[in-house]
């Protein structure tokens, strides 16, 4: 015992341990693993939890650990899910690039294939919510009316009234919603993404979701409607103050001024 | 200039025109021949910051106008309905008939979302044209005697105005409504002792109650507007009474009125700057979309949004309380003293009464007595202008703090900085802004002298024999001279000796050495550069020509 414990320091140790811990993997898994092509799809999917794994090491374990265990500078993954993963990896947020407030948005680094194949791989490190299925969030299978009162119940406060995103404490925000797709605002609400709590299907039942989906698509989109006119950002009083500061003010002052400057020359009568 | 000639042709013999007859008929018994002789003849100066007054009144009359029109159709009531009009992501919701109806308003009643935008948009540019009028009466000092009362006048206008578009915000019951009525009802149950009394009286029971919405309606459409029309009437005449101040200029003095006569001339004017003012106001209302009801979705108490602001209007105290750390005292025991919200509510009445009051207390410390009908330029008067700036300066840290969530989304800033920038801005920009102006109304001053004494820049350079350049200076036009010196430059009023001729000591109360000390601040040394002088510019243009 005395000489494993002062060997256990040695350069080379952790690479034993390694070899031991992915040897035993590997035995088990021949040992356990269902026989041959009785499961042509869990063999798929191991394929793609393979590969998930490889490009998980390289993009994501220096900061959520090899094993998806967290360290100081990321969060573990057991559990959040393949939803998570497709949320954070396809609108861009993850990999993170820099520590800050919050996570931003930047332009997706991986391939639909790769993302689902990192998906699989951090589902198979714990159970955690799927990936929803395309008829799950189809806003023409909702109901917009009932949508709306619950985003004003559930959303509104940090996202604004028809989502046109809001400010959090120490320049975190909840973001402008308008034309997110339909898929990650499920998943959004799903997984619940940083500052943003959670609402699994005990909360916000999946018809529940829909309806919220439905209510986003037909006030929040480019398409939807603008019987009023040019929104101002959609932002309220704000906006439209300002507007009415400049533009409003401006063109009539504008006005005054020509007027002011055409006046009629005085004749003597 | 003109004086508006009026030949009424008496001495006619035989049966005159009906129309004439009519005429005569009426004012026999209405006088109102006199009366119109009075008002055509009146005259009114031209310039573009007398018109900001007219802005205010013919964005009121439009909102009049389009607010009758609603009141057809508005149901002010807080009754539960089912929502089946024509706007499809509300159908079947409960919501109040305040709501319902409004909703209606702007998807089922023929040109009701326009009037309805009219009507919003209208008043938001009717409070910022008062506010704007009212800044050119005080920096132009168009508020000294014999124009306090009216000035008076005007800021109640103001006033109600605030309060008007507080009812009307609530009316239709959406969320920002809701919202509105709630945080009010939070500030009136912050006020000790009658707070509660109070919150009772006005919801007639717990919030929301059934009350509120009806109660606000009858205040929004016929007392306050009732009250508004009583004293712009009243503020009109007043004018009339007073006349208009004007700027100097030769010919132009403190006791004639210079400018065309309201009739025909003004009226033409006018008429046309009317039909301007309601154009540019359909037109935004037609393009750009204002409280879009449907979309921000009906009030209930549970829920709430971010983004949640009254108009621009009231933005400034929205901001106080934003501004504002949440401290609570808790006193006896059991008695809270929130001056989270106790505090900016004492701020923001004593923010409106300073300004109101300032006419007041500047012609108690200048004693000046005597009638003024010569608008003065800012930078002549700097301590006035410096106070006025620290004021708005104030006003506007208050009213960014009112949006900070806004600016925060849109700039990528943190929400908490920009709230502590407001909290140290709210009293150091004041003082650095005061300082700021009195200086810049110095250069100003100088720049006139100087204008006066040696003639505007021309940008032509001259070499002279020995090499020397120098750059041409053109005098200025006698007109333009008169204009930079018209001004007064009183001087400040100085204590009596401290001793009298008989050697006794005189008493001199700590009120007046303070009306010493500021009157110093406002005519002193550091507060005006001399004016040129004829004498200055005779001898600068006689003795060695100008450059
Ligand atoms: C630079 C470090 C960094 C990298 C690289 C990184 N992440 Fe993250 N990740 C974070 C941090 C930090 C958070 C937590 C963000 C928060 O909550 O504010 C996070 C959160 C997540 C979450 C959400 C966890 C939850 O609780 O819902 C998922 C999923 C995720 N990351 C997946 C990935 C994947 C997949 C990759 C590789 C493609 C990756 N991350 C790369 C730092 C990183
Ligand atoms: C406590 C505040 C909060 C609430 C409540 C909240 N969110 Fe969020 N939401 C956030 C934050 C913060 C983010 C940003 C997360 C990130 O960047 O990873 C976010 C992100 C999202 C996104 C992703 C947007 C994008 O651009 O990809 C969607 C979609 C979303 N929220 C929908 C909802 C819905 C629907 C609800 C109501 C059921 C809701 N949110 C409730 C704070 C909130
Ligand atoms: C004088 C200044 C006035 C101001 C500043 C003002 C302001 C407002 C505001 C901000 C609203 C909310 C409007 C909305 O978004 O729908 C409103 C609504 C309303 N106003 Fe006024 N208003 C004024 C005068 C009047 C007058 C004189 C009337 C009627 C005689 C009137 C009738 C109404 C009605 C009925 C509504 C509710 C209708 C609706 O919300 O669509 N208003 N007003």
């Amino acid at each position: 015992m005395k000489k494993l414990s002062a060997r256990r320091r040695h350069p080379l140790a952790a690479l034993v341990v390694l070899l031991f811990a992915l040897a035993a993997t590997g035995g088990l898994y021949a040992a356990l693993a269902p026989a041959g092509e009785a499961q042509a799809d869990a063999s798929e999917t191991s394929i793609a939890v393979e590969e998930g794994k490889k490009l998980y090491l390289v993009g994501c374990a220096t900061c959520h650990g090899s094993e998806g265990q967290g360290t100081s500078d990321g969060p573990s993954l057991v559990g959040v899910g393949a939803a998570a993963v497709d949320f954070q990896v396809a609108t861009g947020r993850m990999p993170l690039q820099q520590p800050g407030p919050q996570a931003p948005e930047k332009p997706v680094v991986y391939t639909e294939d790769q993302i689902a194949q990192l998906a699989a791989y951090v589902a198979s490190l714990g159970p955690g919510p799927a990936i929803p299925a395309e008829e799950e969030y189809d806003p023409q299978a909702g109901d917009p009316a009932v949508g709306g009162e619950l985003f004003r119940l559930n959303c509104s406060q940090c996202h604004n009234f028809t989502g046109q995103g809001g400010a959090l404490t120490d320049g975190k925000y909840a973001p402008d919603l308008t034309d997110v797709d339909p898929r990650f605002v499920y998943e959004a609400m799903l997984t619940g993404p940083q500052a943003m709590p959670a609402f699994p299907d005990t909360v916000l039942s999946p018809e529940n979701k829909r309806d919220i989906i439905a209510w986003l698509d037909a006030v929040n989109t480019e398409k939807a409607p603008n019987p009023g006119g040019f929104q101002l950002g959609g932002y309220g009083p704000v906006s439209e103050g300002l507007f009415a500061w400049t533009f409003g003010i401006g063109a009539l002052i504008a006005a005054a001024v020509w007027i002011g400057a055409h006046t009629a020359k005085a004749k003597k009568s | 200039m003109s004086t508006a000639t009026d030949e009424r042709t008496t001495a006619r013999r035989g049966k005159a025109p009906a129309g004439e007859r009519l005429a005569d008929w009426a004012d026999g018994r209405l006088g109102v021949y006199g009366a119109a002789k009075y008002g055509m003849r009146k005259v009114f100066p031209d310039h573009w910051s007398f018109l900001l007054g007219e802005i205010a009144l013919f964005s009121f009359i439009i909102v009049l106008l389009t607010g009758v029109y609603l009141t057809l159709f508005f149901v002010p009531s807080m009754a539960q309905v089912e929502y089946h009009g024509s706007y499809v992501p509300m159908q079947g919701q409960l919501m109040s008939e305040a709501y319902a109806s409004t909703l209606d308003i702007s998807f089922d009643v023929r040109g009701g979302l326009l009037v309805r935008q009219i009507h919003h948009w209208g008043a938001l540019i009717f409070v910022v044209a008062i506010f704007i009028h009212m800044m050119r009466v005080f920096f132009t000092g168009a508020f000294r005697k014999p124009r306090e009362i009216n000035w008076l006048f005007g800021f109640t206008l103001f006033i109600l105005a605030l309060f008007t578009g507080l009812t009307g915000y609530s009316l239709p019951d959406d969320l920002l409504s809701g919202t509105g009525i709630r945080f009010m009802e939070g500030a009136i149950l912050a006020t000790p002792v009658v707070g509660t009394w109070i919150q009772m009286l006005l919801f007639g029971g717990e919030f929301p109650g059934h009350d509120i919405i009806p109660r606000f309606f009858v205040i929004h459409v016929l007392l306050l507007p009732g009250l508004l029309l009583a004293l712009v009437v009243a503020h009109l005449i007043l004018i009339v009474f007073h006349k208009h101040t004007h700027y100097a200029g030769p010919g132009k003095t403190n006791t004639n009125v210079v400018g065309m006569p309201f009739f025909p001339v003004y009226m033409a004017k006018a008429g046309g700057f009317t039909f301007i003012v309601f154009g540019v106001i359909t037109l935004i209302a037609g393009t750009v979309t204002i409280n879009p009801v449907w979309t921000i979705g009906p009030y209930r108490p549970e829920t709430v949004s971010t983004n949640a602001q009254p108009d621009w209007y009231l933005g400034f105290s929205e901001g106080l309380v934003r501004m504002m750390p949440g401290w609570e005292i808790v006193l006896f025991g059991d008695y809270t003293l929130n001056l989270g919200l106790l505090i900016p509510l004492g701020v923001f009445p004593a923010m409106l009464v300073v300004l109101m009051l300032y006419p007041f207390f500047e012609s108690w410390v200048t004693k000046d007595t005597r009638e003024h009908h010569i608008a003065q330029r800012p930078r002549n008067v700097p301590t006035r202008t410096a106070f006025g700036m620290a004021w708005l300066s104030a006003y506007f840290v208050a009213l960014v703090a009112g949006g900070n969530d806004v600016w925060a989304i849109n700039f990528n800033l943190s929400i908490n900085a920009i709230t502590w920038f407001c909290r140290i801005g709210f009293f150091v920009l004041p003082v650095l802004v005061f300082f700021l102006t009195r200086r810049i109304c110095l250069g100003l001053q100088r720049r006139d002298r100087d204008k006066v004494l040696h003639g505007r820049e021309t940008g032509i350079i001259k070499r002279l024999p020995h090499g020397e350049f120098i750059e041409v200076h053109e005098p200025l036009p006698p007109a333009e001279r008169y204009k930079l010196t018209a001004h007064e430059q009183p001087r400040p009023l100085s204590l009596p000796p401290a001793v009298d001729e008989n050697g006794v000591e005189r008493k001199v109360g700590p009120l007046e050495k303070l009306r010493a000390r500021l009157s110093r601040g406002y005519y002193g040394e550091q507060a005006q550069i001399p004016k040129a002088t004829a004498e200055e510019y005779r001898e600068i243009t006689s003795g060695h020509g100008h450059h």
